[in-house]
């Protein structure tokens, strides 16, 4: 198998879904492909990295603000019709 | 190697339920969902409009529209994804807005294929949240994130950090399967290449370096 060939397949390989016969080829190669092995391994980083610290979180001020306007948006809405 | 773990959002059966409550005249099962999911729709808002106020007011519009619409909803999609192709639509209303000149969409820039050949392999540090106190990490995940083609970033928000799958991802933006699948590996891999260059392991400085 060529680099290439496993950079196409990471993602299917990242999210477990690849039948077990490639899979078998995608982890022979990176037995002995350094390269792909890292770049397989920080890519799996980077989607938990950013699952674990999401950026523009609400801030629990706001989130009151915004959930008492929707509702009371929603109640005004309901009685118009 | 283990592989990733897809986010949970939400109970598929209970929002159903609470669907049903809110369409029967329960207000208090709409905030309910309202409170599962408005985090997420806050998340994805700035995400595509890049701007707090625009997000602020797509989370308000985003679930008025479900309210008013919640009896079109057919229960054959998530709740959840129904919403998000919802406040995905409310977002490049404003983005438009704010840009006031041609159509933007989800399609801008992403024809280049530059970042598909990794540059960057040297492994990271052990736990790169470690190198970084959690403000300066997040203002590197934000700063990256906001590089990436609106079209990259926007398939990546939704399928790897909100928890989508790939067909609730085309689903909730008009995309084919295998674009997302194409948008979602580019976008991968130019996260991965632009966070190298904070978190890769440093050479030398005493340790087994050699
Ligand atoms: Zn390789």
């Amino acid at each position: 198998m060529k680099c290439s060939k496993f950079l196409n397949e990471l993602n299917d390989f990242l999210d477990g879904s690849l039948d077990s016969s490639l899979k078998a080829e995608l982890e022979e190669h990176l037995t002995w492909c350094h390269n792909c092995h890292v770049v397989c391994n920080t890519t799996k980083k980077t989607i938990e990295i950013y699952r674990e610290n999401q950026v523009y979180e609400l801030p629990d001020t706001l989130r009151v603000k915004l959930q008492t306007a929707i509702i009371s948006k929603c109640k005004s809405s309901k009685s118009k019709d | 190697m283990g592989t990733i773990q897809t986010n949970v959002t939400g109970d598929t059966g209970e929002d159903l339920a609470l669907v049903q409550a809110a369409r029967e005249g329960d207000i208090g099962a709409f905030e309910q969902l309202l409170k599962r999911y408005d985090r997420n729709v806050f998340r994805i808002a700035n995400h595509i409009t890049q701007n707090r106020e625009d997000a602020e007011d797509v989370v308000q519009d985003a679930f008025l529209k479900a309210y008013q619409k919640l009896d079109q909803f057919q229960g054959n999609s998530k709740f959840y994804t129904w919403l998000v192709r919802i406040a995905v639509n409310e977002a490049l209303m404003k983005l438009r807005k704010r840009k006031a000149s041609k159509t933007v969409s989800i399609d801008e820039d992403v024809e280049t294929d530059d970042g598909f050949v990794p540059r960057e392999v040297t492994d990271w540090s052990p736990n790169p949240e470690q190198l970084y106190k959690q403000a300066e990490l997040s203002d590197i995940l934000e700063k990256t994130i906001q590089g990436l083609p609106s079209g990259f970033r926007t398939v990546f928000v939704l399928r790897d950090v909100e928890g989508l799958s790939t067909e609730e991802t085309a689903d909730a933006l008009g995309l084919s399967i295998p674009a997302v699948k194409s948008r979602l590996l580019r976008a991968r891999l130019q996260l991965r290449e632009r966070l190298s260059r904070h978190f890769k392991k440093k050479k030398s400085n005493g340790d087994n370096a050699q």
